[in-house]
């Protein structure tokens, strides 16, 4: 029983009503923001740190002894989400203070952004499956808002379809609650991974599960639910693209891994084998569909889909050491991407478009950002010493170990079509002359200088992303003991329901 | 009893589910709410329906006398009525906003996030619209 658990969650809602309160006044709303994002950091650390050093920790709310209330469990898998999401709660909060004009900030910005924030650490931490959904809608109302807010044409558009299909895979999701509490009278998860072993009718079960994959595999962005996906997160500001990008999906992918490790692990062959192929053409569809586009954003959304089919790659194969490739991409993707999208907003700041028939010479007149842009893409696509080439050599090396070797080798080629797409941003945008001004040497002169405070948080999470890649080992180590911990549902499991 | 009301909810599940993929966003609400109800009812009948005494223990005992009902379910759907509530009402101003803003109810015509003129087969290097954002006159 330790409250510390609960930091990451109350925190975020506490700032969300520090800036209601602040409405008005967007500069102390974007400060209050700032400060609140720091504090959760340091809850988050914390947390980590108490896990890392003694184990799983719980919380029983309200001292309700599990499985009867709600729990709050943080094991490792847990921690290193949280972490990431304080890590880009914190880059986005310094982001938008420049990039969000005093409107959106008076229309209730910063708010949602923290109750946002709040929900998916909620989500991470609970151990209860109603009490998940509960968090999934908590997330999800504020996802809505942030994408419609500025109430442009395309926001409304592309909201109205987010909010269609997401709103379809809850109430799947939920019947699947419902029909499994039905079968088990329990929704402890902990309690669940009990009940769900004595059950006789697997048939039944399976068909539970594949609700459950299909509700979580909405959330996540999973070939063929995917299409929302590429249809909504261009329009929104680049800040709240980016918090979008990292946070969102990772959710569902979260959700995927938390309830097929412990609870649906009746049948691995059939639940994960359907995973399994789910995951390539997830892989190989993302990256086909961001070959095809050359809008900034619009291929940065088709490449979270293609990167998302390697995370659910490493959860299909099952093993110890494709569970800590899927930890270790999962860290490593939420930083990157959420990177990118803000790197697009800086490029788009100076440029004035996402189009990258309209972009060009940043090269020349932006340097630094341009180096900035490089560590991040070629992280995504799989360059060494980057932190994505790790990711991606542990889940080959776990697909060449079980024999998966279509899998591996989608995981290789999907990588190379990614350098593909990179390198088209990298020249149409970066290294190509600019449009306007074809060559003439006055780019230097005349470009705008980025916002500092913009260029604070591209700086500091492309950092991150060198020092994950130069040494990998301690992220390493926290991964693959999250994946001892998936692959031994016994200590979750006693961790959550101990002294019953 | 629970046979009929699993034929109720699959045919509440057609339905909304017909008038959610019509194209039509008023449509779409009411399969909404169609569905939703039928959630709600799913999970109802998945905590077993019984006529036995409410859940409510004597003044002086630890558990209850005699067999009680399960008051879980009903705790779930309750929430589940709340959280739908605030979503709809998200889903009203949300689909209203975007009829006058766009001038239309029809999913098929609203292009807005997705231009024709940016769609790989059209794009040529050179958008008719300089941001490959059409203008209203072009979605209708």
């Amino acid at each position: 029983m330790s409250s510390i658990v609960a930091f990451p969650v109350i925190l975020p809602f506490g700032v969300a009503a520090a800036t209601l309160w602040l409405r008005n006044a967007p500069h102390w709303q974007a400060r209050i923001g700032i400060l609140g994002s720091l504090l959760h950091l340091a809850a988050a650390a914390a947390l980590f740190r108490r896990v890392t050093q003694s184990g799983i920790q719980t919380m029983q709310v309200g001292d309700w002894a599990a499985p009867f209330g709600i729990t709050l469990a943080a094991d490792h898998l847990s921690v290193v989400m949280i972490m990431v999401t304080a890590v880009l709660g914190l880059a986005v909060a310094v982001y938008s203070r420049a990039e969000i004009g005093p409107e959106l900030f008076r229309a209730g910005y910063c708010p949602l952004l923290h109750i946002l924030l709040g929900g998916v650490c909620g989500a991470f931490l609970t151990g209860d499956l109603f009490n998940l959904y509960v968090w999934f809608e908590v997330m999800l109302m504020a996802s809505f808002g942030l994408l419609v807010l500025g109430q442009e044409k395309r926001q409304l558009d592309g909201g109205v379809k987010y909010v269609m299909i997401n709103l379809f895979a809850t109430l799947l999701f939920i019947s699947g609650v419902g029909l499994l509490y039905g079968m088990t009278g329990t929704l402890n998860l902990a309690d669940l991974h009990l009940a769900v072993q004595e059950l006789e009718n697997e048939a039944l079960l399976a068909a539970v599960a594949a609700i459950f994959m299909t509700a979580f595999g909405i959330k996540a962005g999973v070939f063929p639910l995917f299409f929302w996906l590429p249809v909504s997160y261009h329009t929104p500001p680049a800040a709240v693209s980016a918090i979008l990008a990292g946070l969102l999906t990772k959710v569902g992918v979260y959700a995927l891994i938390r309830l097929f490790s412990l609870v649906f692990i009746f049948d691995v062959a059939l639940t994960h084998g359907l995973l399994l192929g789910a995951a390539i053409a997830t892989m190989v569809t993302g990256v086909l569909g961001a070959a095809a586009f050359n809008e900034f954003r619009r291929i940065l959304s088709f490449h979270i889909i293609s990167q998302v089919g390697y995370m659910v790659l490493g959860l299909a194969l099952f093993t110890p050491l494709a569970l800590a490739g899927a930890v270790f991409y999962l860290l490593h993707h939420m930083i990157v991407k959420a990177n990118l999208f803000l790197i697009s907003g800086l490029s788009a700041r100076i440029s004035g478009s996402y189009e990258l028939g309209r972009l060009g010479g940043l090269y020349r007149s932006h340097r630094f950002l341009s180096l900035l842009f490089f560590i991040p893409a070629f992280s995504l696509a799989g360059f060494p010493p980057l932190s994505g080439f790790w990711a991606k050599l542990i889940l080959v090396r776990a697909g060449l170990e079980i024999g998966a070797y279509v899998a591996a080798a989608a995981a290789v080629i999907v990588g190379l079509l990614t350098a593909y797409s990179m390198s088209k941003i990298w020249s149409e945008a970066f290294w190509k002359p600019s449009p306007g001004s074809a060559g003439s040497g006055e780019d230097r002169r005349t470009a705008p200088s980025p916002d500092i405070w913009m260029l604070l948080p591209v700086a500091g999470l492309a950092a991150l992303t060198l020092i994950i890649g130069l040494m990998p080992g301690p992220f390493l180590e926290v991964a693959e003991r999250a994946a001892h911990e998936l692959t031994h549902p016994q200590m979750y499991v006693n961790a959550v329901l101990e002294g019953r | 009893m629970e046979t009929a009301l699993a034929f109720v909810i699959g045919i509440i599940a057609a339905a909304s589910i017909y008038l959610m993929l019509s194209g039509n966003l008023i449509r779409f609400i009411f399969g909404l709410v169609l569905a939703t109800n039928g959630v709600n009812l799913l999970i109802f009948v998945s905590g077993r329906l019984s006529q036995m005494s409410p859940p409510l223990i004597p003044e002086d005992a630890a558990v209850p006398a005699e067999p009680v009902a399960n008051a879980l379910p009903q705790a779930l759907i309750l929430t589940a009525i709340v959280i739908g509530f605030a979503l709809l009402s998200f889903v009203f101003i949300l689909f209203y906003r975007t009829y006058q803003s766009l001038g239309t109810v029809n999913t098929e015509s609203m292009r807005m996030a997705e231009p024709r003129a940016s769609l790989p087969e059209a794009w040529d290097g050179r958008s008719q619209n300089p941001d490959g954002h059409p203008s209203p006159e072009d979605a209708s």
